[in-house]
């Protein structure tokens, strides 16, 4: 069966509690205020509050190691690479050079290359768990009504929902269809030429495609023959009341990522220089 | 009274086709009527129901004549969804309609659509799942639920809306038989609690009338052909005339020549009373008639020894499954659905490996090779031709499996076509897949097996979904390879086929082989049948009734007279 590496993890916890519109507005907020600000300050109080968030969804980490591990392979390869193409950017950016020691050739490890390559990473260390954070714990479900609580037309928020439903089916029938391919030649392992493996790939793809079609045109009938479109509106079974503590959140929410901004471009640009005397 | 449904005059032909798929169409169905309506594939009694349910003209386009009222509604003046509020339609395949991600947000569907409050929701959804008993239910994930309990979740996403009408599009393609037999009970007892008008479109007559239906009306190319009560309908040979299956049990009955039109009760086996005359019919038939003894006494081609196999740890689908098939059986393996034997066929092809056990080839152990290397021993075939089919091409999609194996285009050539030819393919060799029909596409996915060389063929459900003509003309066809040597294995709910077309079953329940024995056998042992979700025959209620000592014998007997008769008529 398809292992699941990102899904829902049903619990009981103040997170889950609150309603998938809440929960879009914090990953939302929370990912541009990351990705708009470079001060460290603001995104040292991000991480901690999204560490918190983490605290108090209960979710392990042991039920997202697969995620985690990745997440720590790729800060360390990104750091690398960072440094191995441009490690004079830190020097630049922050406008002043304090060499800690000498590496070879052209490589210096200076302060300024150390505090950049350490705000990148941190953006990363909270963008994933945010992310992370909003998908294990809405219930997919919810999604659709979250989305179109924001605005989002309910025939796009409901396409988009379907979408995540069927693609554990999905995975299954290529599973089906490759294991049969294979048996009539249509090699798709390891040893296969990399050029040879995408034809062959697609042999596989047509019969899923013309599949998948059906299967659109059978749901399609099923749902309009249950009156999906016949209003401008619809009710949402699963959209969660909100509560006080949703506009709370959302209030909070909306704070942070204001504040945030506002102690963010205080000096001009998007920078935290602690460089500059 | 008012007719709830009424066809004038009728007539619709689809955008894309060329003749109208229906003819003059003149039918009025009343309130609270039970209706059948039967024919063969392409008879057009799939069209009927959808210009009932609105998918005609409102999702699939095309010219429609005369009148169609629908509670009434003149069905043109309307639209798909006030029809959807009067019509609950249950399609065929449960997976394809399944919308929510729980059963109770897919039974929701439809209220959320109509803009219910959450409250009231909660109230009609529950009301809506007690009536088809799925109420434990209410937070499990389609893939948590059987087959049956997916149909009952499509009842209740329809029934929810308090519809008039119920319409059910094939509710017996994809079930295994004792849950088909339950979903009819439940669809009676559907029609007996919500008090509404039941339309069955089915071509699998026996299975419905398992409990009574008020009328049966058969169609062929597009027109009404019959609109009879049951009991008139069964004793005519409308059905055998216009390519439906008549009950086994009548089939029966005419051979041993008693007068069905004095007979209580054949419009079900439930129904059926037999009389002392008829009895003696019976009993006299099987006095005349008797069956051919086969022996296989063949090398063993397939072992499979102690065979474990699990997905996850702690959770086995197989469970020390071992049994031998000779060269040139032609065997089924049958059971429910989820019973482990899909995963069993695709252990012995090598698409998945087995945790603990062994798979021998004419005495070899293959347990090991690969995928592709027991393809030229062992072929696969799926149930759907559409999961097989990569070529544009009938020739290509052939030709594939022995491409890049060393031979010359020359050699590859003569292969194919002699494969065509056994198929009775060759005169469409240079066709495109596409312009074949499904029974043709399922020859070309058995021809592209075929071609590899194979000693034994693996079918899945090879006659799913398809009428008696299709039936018969790809088992017949099975059986001729069967002749020339081939192996043939196939997973099958049709207890026809396995009593039709197999000397020998391997029944499944949980993956283990609760049983190994003849069809007829296995049929006759009540206790096997309800464990293995089985179905009993109507033969042999008949022979119980009728104080026959050895009910397998007297099936046994009946398949091969009626094989007899079937191509005497020919």
């Amino acid at each position: 069966m398809a292992s699941k590496v990102l899904n829902y993890i049903p619990k009981k916890s103040f997170i889950h509690s609150l309603s998938g519109t809440t929960k879009l507005v914090i990953f939302l907020s929370f990912s541009f205020l990351c990705g708009l600000s470079f001060d460290t300050r603001v995104l040292l109080f991000l991480l901690c509050m999204s560490f918190l968030g983490f605290a108090l969804s209960r979710i392990k980490l042991s039920e997202i190691r697969l995620m985690s591990t990745f997440l720590v392979i790729f800060i360390v390869m990104n750091a690398i690479l960072l440094f191995l193409f441009n490690p004079e950017y830190g020097p630049e950016l922050y406008g002043s050079r304090t060499v800690l020691f000498h590496i070879a050739g052209k490589y210096d490890m200076t302060l300024e290359q150390l505090f950049y390559q350490f705000n990148v990473s941190l953006k990363y260390v909270i963008g994933f768990p945010i992310a992370i954070l909003f998908i294990s714990t809405t219930n997919p479900s919810e999604f659709a009504s979250s989305l179109s609580s924001l605005g989002v037309p309910y025939r796009i928020s409901y396409s988009v929902s379907l979408a995540l439903r069927y693609i554990p089916d999905i995975q299954q029938e290529y599973h089906e269809i490759s294991q049969s391919q294979e048996a009539r030649g249509v090699a798709l392992g390891k040893d296969v030429k990399f050029f040879e493996r995408i034809k062959n790939s697609a042999k596989i793809l047509l019969p899923l495609v013309l599949n998948s079609l059906n299967r659109i045109d059978q749901i399609s009938n099923s749902m309009q023959l249950r009156s999906f479109g016949k209003h401008k509106k619809r009710t949402w079974f699963m959209r969660k009341k909100m509560t006080a503590a949703d506009y709370g959140v959302i209030g909070l929410c909306v704070l942070i990522f204001v504040v945030g901004l506002i102690i963010t471009n205080q000096g001009g640009n998007n920078l935290y220089n602690p460089f500059m005397r | 009274m008012e007719p709830i449904i009424s066809f004038k005059d009728f007539s619709f032909q689809y955008t894309a086709q060329k003749q109208p798929t229906l003819k003059n169409i003149d039918l009025e169905i009343y309130p609270g009527e039970k209706i059948l309506i039967c024919g063969a594939s392409g008879s057009g009694k799939s069209t009927l129901g959808n210009c009932i349910n609105g998918l005609i003209p409102f999702s699939l386009t095309g010219k429609m004549e005369g009148q169609c009222t629908v509670d009434g509604i003149e069905t043109r003046n309307s639209s798909i969804f006030e029809l959807s509020t009067r019509v609950g339609t249950v399609l065929q395949d449960p997976d394809g309609q399944f919308v929510g991600l729980t059963v109770a947000e897919d039974i929701a569907f439809a209220l959320e659509n109509d803009c219910v409050e959450q409250q009231r929701m909660n109230e009609q959804i529950l009301e809506a799942a007690k009536t088809v008993s799925i109420e434990q239910r209410l937070k499990n994930a389609p893939y948590d639920l059987s087959g049956g309990q997916k149909q009952r979740v499509s009842m209740a996403g329809v029934i929810v809306d308090d519809v008039r009408i119920l319409l059910f599009d094939e509710p017996l393609a994809n079930l295994d038989p004792a849950t088909g037999k339950s979903a009819i009970e439940l669809i009676d007892l559907l029609k007996k609690e919500t008090d509404t008008t039941v339309l069955i479109i089915e071509h699998r007559i026996e299975d419905v009338l398992w409990k009574k239906v008020d009328r049966i009306i058969l169609m062929d190319d597009g027109r009404i052909v019959a609109d009879l009560r049951p009991e008139e309908l069964l004793a005519s040979s409308l059905l055998k005339d216009h390519g439906i299956r008549e009950p086994l049990y009548l089939t029966l009955l005419k051979y041993a020549g008693a007068d069905l039109k004095k007979l209580r009760g054949i419009d079900g086996i439930n129904e059926l009373v037999l009389d002392e005359k008829t009895k003696e019919n019976v009993k006299s038939w099987y006095a005349r008639a008797n069956k051919e003894e086969v022996y296989n006494d063949n090398d063993v081609i397939l072992k499979v020894e102690d065979l474990d196999f699990s997905y996850q740890e702690g959770d086995p689908i197989l469970h020390s499954v071992s049994f031998e098939v000779k060269k040139g059986e032609m065997m089924a393996i049958v059971g429910q659905n989820g019973a482990g034997k899909s995963t069993l066929c695709k252990v012995i092809c090598g698409f998945e490996k087995p945790s603990k056990g062994k798979v021998f080839f004419e005495g070899g152990d293959i347990t090991e090779d690969s995928i592709r290397s027991r393809a030229s021993k062992i072929g696969y075939v799926m149930q759907n031709p559409n999961q097989m089919i990569s070529q544009a091409m009938i020739f290509d999609e052939v030709a594939m499996g022995i491409r890049n194996t060393g031979l010359s285009e020359e050699e590859i050539r003569e292969k194919v076509y002699a494969t065509l030819k056994i198929c009775g393919l060759y005169e469409f060799r240079n066709w495109p897949i596409s312009a074949l029909s499904f029974g043709q596409k399922k020859r070309v996915t058995i021809a592209s097996i075929l071609v590899m060389g194979p000693k034994i063929i693996i079918l899945d459900e090879p006659t799913a979904g398809q009428d008696f003509a299709h039936y018969t003309d790809i088992m017949e066809f099975l059986k001729e390879l069967n002749g020339k040597g081939i192996t043939i294995i196939m997973i099958t709910h049709d207890m026809h086929l396995m009593l039709e077309y197999t000397k020998r079953s391997l029944v499944f329940t949980d993956g283990r082989i609760v049983a190994d024995a003849s069809g007829s056998a296995v049929l006759c042992d009540e206790d096997l049948v309800k464990k293995a979700s089985l179905k009993e025959t109507s033969l042999f209620k008949i022979a119980t009734d009728c104080g026959i000592a050895d009910p397998v014998d007297f099936v046994d007997c009946f398949i091969d007279y009626d094989r007899k008769e079937r191509e005497h008529g020919k």
